[in-house]
């Protein structure tokens, strides 16, 4: 009777876990095919899939972060620095593609070195550091970049023009990364110390486990798929140094709509992605009805703060019963 | 004493449930001015519930409570307080960064135009401190620097302050010293004669035969029976608590001979270890006895890496190189185990189930390339939930659901998985009940038969002479004694604990 209860109560409990999410985005779906016009398109979701695999990429880093009770505001400035490292190396100084991307990966990998590097040798507040960083990197994007937006010729269109199975590159490597990602947070060591620390770090480094480690790796981890999204990023819009201004905030908004903790020790990047897809119907679907910028920022402000205040009621629901003296 | 005094509350046919778990069904309780009550039962029947209903924490299912002849429902804490019902709870409710006088006062900090006025906080923080012994920490000092034990003595300070008719107190000596506890009678019995009630939850059953009147026993939230203390023995209230006997106290009277496991040789950490040295050898029991303060847990902490080493060398295993510990990672590497005092803050992660909690420490030896193998961990993990009777309604079930003995069960069978040589218990039976007490016991046993080396921290002088081989004994940071089976006398090893403290102010020692 145990076995299979304990079998049946798992099952539900992944099934609640996706499916607030999947219903939410259903909902926007169905609102949206009512009120504009030709919203079940093709094009409109292909604006969508085009829209979505940096900041998915992205989120998917900032999900880890979440995780371990940290947070990266940097990611926006790195995307820019390390695409446009991949656009000056590329374009101006003629490098081979390899070398290029191996440049811009190398970038990214960098500065979340610096980023985990500070937090963990000084134990300062990621917010901290990672602001310092959100500078350091745009800084560094203007003089990488002399403040000119590098075109990019034809040195990226392979990133843009194939496809597999009718669905892009990036789109597929978007979705690889989200389900990897989701299996090494479920299933490997290295998942369970990323809980660890989130839920009680003290207790983490008291079993003999260094949370460290697991600290620099995962801001070494954000950093580097910004550097991935950057590739994509900067195929689709060029090397401009004002890449990514304000991605950091969508990136954490999308996360806190799946549901992870700022407290860190908990979260998931199956929802993660379903939080980036809400954003993104959200706005798409908003343009498509004509709704102007100011009205489309208090909407999905409101659509933020609705999805925290509801995640709160499904966790107090999953808490109970509470313990006992 | 006063054993007819008026009864102040009655509580009648109380039932609660937390989900699934019916954690007090129908239980009686009449309390009568002018006596100390006493609530026992094993962790889990249900003592904490029944005094948080009273003090308006929680609210009971079904059944009555009539204080002094009123119907009494208490909707909240700030209520039952009202009603002059003060509960010091289990877990400390202080704030860290505040100071002890502005927690003791903290709903009725004395103000001028909103600014805090600290000369007369100060003041009368100090006249309470000082009825529950605390004249040497000052009423200013941050709450945080301060020690548990110390810390509980602020916490039922705080709930003396008040003007209150009813005061319960959940298990207040737990991290007491024998000194600080005896004050802490003193105010129980001062408050009794001025005709307060109190309800006093204690494992410590000397405690309960010391200082209660009455005795209300519970097990798995059913009463077994109220009675006066007068005339009961020890053995009989367990025997009600537990529903069986327990197991004979002494550990088989066997002298350890085993090669040496651990030595330290002039360690210095802080300002709280100073040049103990001291040797442990495989298959022993070594109990480390002092006062609360003595340095015990920064001994135990510097020998695992949680906290630096000013000098001092430690040698492992016989080798004559000195070991490299730098962090509790290379402890744990070298073998080193350390069951840290506070299991909630340092040894569990409370959110996470059984299983996750069991097997984070050696994760690797259930997976394969980074890879958790589910179901090889759920086996491991049974095995001890098994072998260590762990009571709970699944691997799956988080382990802050769990009752305070079961905790520590988890956090053991954590280690035992780990499989160290030299594991360092520092008070692992605080806070868990009589039944439980002596399963840890059994185990420690165990472990040194297999041939482990063993440092047993305890507060409880009883426990450690009735398990350890060797009794080493620190005051003020230093090692004042140490004394071998079956030569213990708990005056001796008092003396041995005081020892530092009894030198002439001023005179630095040797």
């Amino acid at each position: 009777m145990n076995k299979s209860s304990a079998l049946v109560s798992r099952l539900m409990g992944l099934l609640a876990d996706y499916f607030g999410m999947a219903a939410a985005l259903v909902l926007l779906l169905v609102i949206f095919g009512r009120i504009a016009d030709n919203f079940y398109s093709l094009d409109t979701f292909r604006t969508i899939a085009d829209q979505i695999p940096d900041i998915t990429i992205i989120a998917v880093g900032m999900t880890f972060v979440l995780i371990i009770a940290g947070i990266d505001l940097s990611v926006g400035s790195i995307l820019a620095l390390s695409g446009a490292v991949l656009g000056v190396t590329l374009v101006q100084y003629n490098w081979p593609l390899p070398l290029s991307i191996a440049a811009c990966l190398g970038v990214g990998l960098l500065c979340g070195l610096l980023n985990g590097g500070l937090v963990v040798a000084w134990g300062l507040p990621s917010f901290i550091v990672t602001l310092g960083m959100l500078e350091i990197a745009r800084g560094a994007t203007y003089l990488v970049t002399n403040s000119r937006t590098v075109y990019m010729s034809s040195g990226l269109d392979w990133v843009t023009d194939y496809t597999v199975f009718g669905f892009s590159i990036p789109f597929v490597l978007a979705i690889a990364i989200v389900v990897l990602a989701q299996l090494v947070l479920s299933f490997t060591v290295f998942g369970r110390y990323m809980i660890a620390v989130g839920t009680n770090e003290q207790a983490l480094r008291l079993s003999g486990i260094s949370p460290s480690r697991v600290k620099l790796a995962v801001f070494i981890l954000s950093g580097l798929l910004c550097a991935v999204a950057s590739i994509i990023h900067t195929a689709r819009y060029q090397a401009n140094p004002n890449n990514g201004q304000g991605l950091e905030l969508q990136a954490i908004a999308a996360v806190v709509i799946g549901g992870t903790s700022l407290m860190g020790g908990r979260g998931s990047v199956i929802n993660t992605f379903f939080g980036v897809l809400i954003i993104k119907v959200l706005e798409t679907g908003l343009a498509q009805v004509g709704a102007q910028e100011p009205t489309k920022r208090l909407i999905t402000g409101l659509v933020i703060v609705a999805a925290v205040i509801l995640d709160y009621y499904r966790h107090r629901l999953r808490r109970s019963p509470a313990g006992r003296g | 004493m006063t054993d007819t005094g008026s009864i102040l509350l009655e509580a009648r046919g109380i039932f609660k449930s937390f989900g699934a778990v019916q954690a007090l069904s129908g239980v009686d309780l009449v309390l009568r001015a002018g006596t100390v009550h006493a609530l026992v039962g094993e962790n889990g029947a249900g003592k904490s519930t029944l005094s948080k209903i009273i003090a308006g924490v929680h609210l009971s299912d079904s059944g009555r409570m009539i204080l002094e002849g009123k119907p009494f429902q208490p909707s909240g804490r700030r209520q039952a307080e009202h009603a002059g019902i003060r509960m010091v709870m289990q877990e400390l409710n202080l704030i860290d960064t505040l100071s002890v006088a502005e927690n003791i006062f903290l709903d009725q900090l004395p103000s001028k135009y909103g600014f805090v006025r600290y000369p007369s906080l100060n003041h009368s923080a100090q006249q309470v401190m000082s009825r529950v012994g605390l004249d040497s920490v000052s009423p200013s000092a941050i709450v945080g620097s301060l020690g548990v034990g110390t810390r509980q003595m602020v916490e039922i300070a705080a709930g003396l302050s008040r003007h209150c008719r009813i005061l319960i107190l959940d298990e207040p000596t737990a991290s007491l010293t024998d000194r600080e506890a005896n004050l802490l009678f003193r105010q129980i019995d001062q408050a009794r004669n001025s005709g307060m009630a109190i309800v006093y939850i204690s494992h410590r059953i000397e405690e309960i035969l010391r200082i209660a009147d009455e005795i209300t026993i519970l097990r798995d939230g059913r009463l077994v029976s109220t009675q006066t203390t007068q005339g009961l023995t020890a053995e009989q209230i367990i025997r009600s608590m537990v529903g069986r006997d327990l197991p004979p106290r002494q550990r088989a009277g066997k002298t350890a001979g085993g090669t040496i496991a651990l030595q330290l040789d002039r360690l210095c950490a802080g300002p709280k270890v100073r040049k103990v040295s001291l040797d442990l050898r495989r298959g022993e029991i070594l109990g480390l006895a002092g006062l609360m303060g003595s340095g015990r847990t920064e001994l135990a902490r510097a020998i695992f890496g949680a906290d630096p080493i000013d000098s001092g060398t430690i040698y492992l295993h016989g080798s004559d190189k000195p070991a490299r510990i730098r962090s509790p990672r290379d402890a744990v590497r070298q073998g080193i185990a350390l069951l840290t005092e506070d299991r909630k803050q340092q040894g569990l992660f409370l959110p996470r189930s059984i299983r996750y909690n069991i097997s984070l420490p050696r994760l690797e030896s259930v997976s394969r390339a980074g890879i958790v193998n589910r179901f090889r961990e759920r086996k491991v993990c049974d095995e001890f939930v098994q072998s260590l009777s762990i009571r709970c309604s699944g691997l799956e079930q988080p382990v802050g659901q769990l009752s305070g003995g079961n905790q520590q069960k988890v956090v053991i069978a954590k280690w035992l998985l780990r499989d160290c040589e030299i594991l360092i218990f520092d008070e692992p039976t605080r806070g868990i009940d009589v039944g439980a007490k002596f399963e840890v016991y059994r185990l420690l046993s165990d472990l040194a038969a297999r041939g482990k080396a063993v440092l047993f921290i305890s507060s409880d002088l009883k426990e450690l002479t009735a398990v350890c081989d060797r009794i080493a004994v620190l005051s003020a940071g230093r090692l004042t004694a140490t004394f071998t089976a079956p030569h213990y006398s708990e005056q001796a090893i008092t003396e041995a604990a005081f020892q530092e403290h009894l030198r002439p102010a001023g005179g630095p020692s040797k």
